[in-house]
């Protein structure tokens, strides 16, 4: 899928205090796309993140907003009213949601009735029409974060940039707005960049990531390339070791599910409706491996294996299997020494249905 | 203690007889003091708002001279002001010393500095990322400094109540520039001092119940204005 450029970025450095905040030779945010900056604190995600929505002045480098280069305070403007950012804390203002969720509009001096549509819809979509009147003091984390986004999607900008939204949300109310929020950026179309340092969170939302270290940029791809072929130990160690797999799911009966990955199929439990693209992801842990098929064995999923990678990890092995999709696992050296194993040697590798964790996926 | 139980019902007296003396001394303090806070808040918060949200060399010792300013003591003012608008002084071409204007003057310098310490703090007290929230929604900066103002109200309103108590209250600038003059630049401070000079304790305490009075009842006014904007 080919999409245009909204903004590209070229030979941008950033030094703050002598130190090199960012350093990045090329750069590009494409149109209607989701990508997310993932990388440790510190990593200058935050610092591009602010770039992006022309809030930080440039000393060196070009910038292009819709193939525009933005070079004086009237094109930073520009950028900076197509824009909108979502900080980790809510930031509301200490007076209504209606009042918090019109800022915008009324900086850009809407009618009344124009602002009152654009609010009313911008509710509507996060499903906090109930809260317009309430005191934004009052609000719970979850719904705070609501209205937040939904005062960033009332401007209608076309990108919004997410700096490490939903750190502070508690596991289940994370988990609805992320869902939400993606259906929103699928129906309105809208571009996202987001900064994370959450995984899970990056496998949800995100179709493309970055990954960045000390103000460069170290890899950039799709989110499938990222977490199953990092390039080097340091995008491999942050990613971490978890088997991520695209598949689809074929069936679904009775809270199980056979999903087709690579040619293959893995059995998993939930309950996604048939065609949904989803990512399975499984711990090394959950993995098993033998020399030969056992006769009886609670593992729903057996595939012959080959081992295409070993590294010694202090006590144990990291090994990389080839059952037509990648597999990691662990195995301890006794283990590893009584199963005779080689690179290159065929095994038998089996983890369970309940091993594996679904996330929906985008195309 | 009969000197007090006196000077409370001639205090009463004073009051509900709507003395015309007391309540020009009274309707004089509210006006001049009232006016100096006025004026202290413009140049208060903006100067404050200004240091606040810019950063500049030296910016630390300019916050260190504005707290400092918010402990001036009024005799220092007086002295000053009375300096520069003696008939010799630069602004002696004003004649306005021994007037209610001078007094305006003087409490408004006195005032100042304590608004607009509070003011600083209170827009620095905001949080960090709200400023550059409020860019990104497209405000200008006349518009991003406006909300925040707005959004510090609170803290604002106390600088109000800091300032009016601080300056109604002050005797030693309005004795020095506004000479006490009765019936014309006489106020409710400058009379007690006055009154207790002469041995008459009835009056000066009837003036001082009546000064705290008027300090209660426009802190009240403004705690009732504060409070109804608290988030609950």
């Amino acid at each position: 899928m080919k999409s245009e450029t909204l903004i590209k970025i070229e030979n941008i450095i950033l030094q703050r205090g002598g130190a090199t905040v960012l350093d990045i030779p090329e750069f590009q945010v494409s149109q209607g796309r989701i990508l997310a900056l993932i990388g440790p604190n510190g990593a200058g995600k935050s610092t591009l993140l602010l770039m992006l929505a022309g809030l930080l002045k440039l000393r060196q480098g070009k910038f292009y907003f819709k193939g525009k280069p933005v070079e004086n305070r009237d094109d930073l403007a520009i950028l900076r009213r197509n824009a909108a950012v979502v900080f980790q804390e809510p930031l509301l203002l200490n007076s209504s949601v209606y009042e918090n969720v019109a800022l915008g509009l009324k900086f850009r001096r809407l009618r009344n009735e124009e602002i009152r549509k654009s609010v009313q819809s911008a509710l509507d979509y996060f499903g906090i029409v109930q809260l317009t009147k309430r005191s934004a003091k009052t609000l719970s984390g979850g719904e705070a974060k609501r209205v937040s986004l939904a005062r960033a999607f009332a401007i209608k900008p076309l990108i919004i940039l997410l700096d490490e939204a939903f750190n502070s949300l508690d596991p289940p109310s994370r988990e609805t707005i992320i869902d939400d929020l993606k259906r929103i950026l699928e129906e309105t179309k809208i571009t996202a960049v987001l900064a994370s340092h959450d995984r899970e969170e990056t496998l949800r939302l995100a179709q493309d990531v970055i990954v960045m270290n000390a103000g460069k940029i170290v890899q950039s791809g799709t989110t499938a390339e990222i977490f199953n072929q990092p390039d080097s130990e340091f995008v491999a160690n942050f990613v971490g070791t978890e088997s991520i797999l695209v598949g689809t799911v074929n069936s679904s009966n009775e809270g199980l599910m056979e999903i087709s990955v690579a040619g293959k199929i893995i059995e998993a439990v939930g309950n996604f409706l048939p065609g949904q693209n989803v990512y399975c992801c499984l711990r090394p842990e959950n993995v098993t491996v033998s020399n030969y098929k056992q006769d009886k064995i609670s593992a729903r999923n057996i595939f012959e294996a080959k081992v295409s990678k070993v590294i010694r990890q202090g006590y144990f092995y990291k090994m990389t299997l080839d059952c037509g999709f990648p597999l990691v696992t662990y195995i301890t050296v006794p283990s590893y020494e009584d199963l005779g194993i080689v690179k290159g040697g065929t095994l038998i590798a089996s983890f369970k249905a309940t091993a594996v964790h679904i996330i929906r996926r985008e195309k | 203690m009969e000197l007090i139980v006196q000077g409370i019902i001639k205090a009463f007296e004073l009051i509900v007889s709507f003395d015309p003396e007391v309540l020009g001394i009274t309707w004089l303090s509210l006006k001049v003091s009232g006016i100096a806070t006025l004026i202290s808040l413009f140049i208060g918060v903006s100067i404050g708002t200004v240091v606040a949200l810019t950063n500049f060399y030296g910016k630390r010792l300019v916050i260190s001279l504005i707290n400092t300013g918010m402990g001036l003591p009024p005799v220092v003012v007086g002295l000053f002001v009375t300096i520069l608008i003696w008939r010799n002084g630069p602004f002696g071409f004003l004649e306005i010393l021994y007037t209610p204007s001078a007094i305006i003057i003087a409490q408004a310098i006195i005032a100042t500095p304590i608004v607009m310490g509070i003011s600083l703090a209170a827009i620095q007290n905001l949080p960090p990322n709200l400023r550059l929230q409020i860019l990104s929604l497209g405000a200008s900066r006349l518009q991003m400094v406006w909300v925040l103002i707005k959004e510090a109200r609170l803290p604002l309103l106390a600088a109000i109540m800091a300032g009016f108590g601080g300056v109604i209250s002050e005797v030693g600038a309005s004795i020095m520039v506004g000479g006490n003059i009765k019936g014309y630049s006489r106020v409710l401070t400058t009379a007690t001092v006055m009154e207790t000079g002469k041995g008459n304790f009835d009056i000066a305490i009837a003036l001082g119940i009546i000064l705290l009075l008027l300090a209660f009842l426009v802190n009240l006014l403004l705690t009732q204005i504060q409070q109804r904007q608290r988030p609950r």
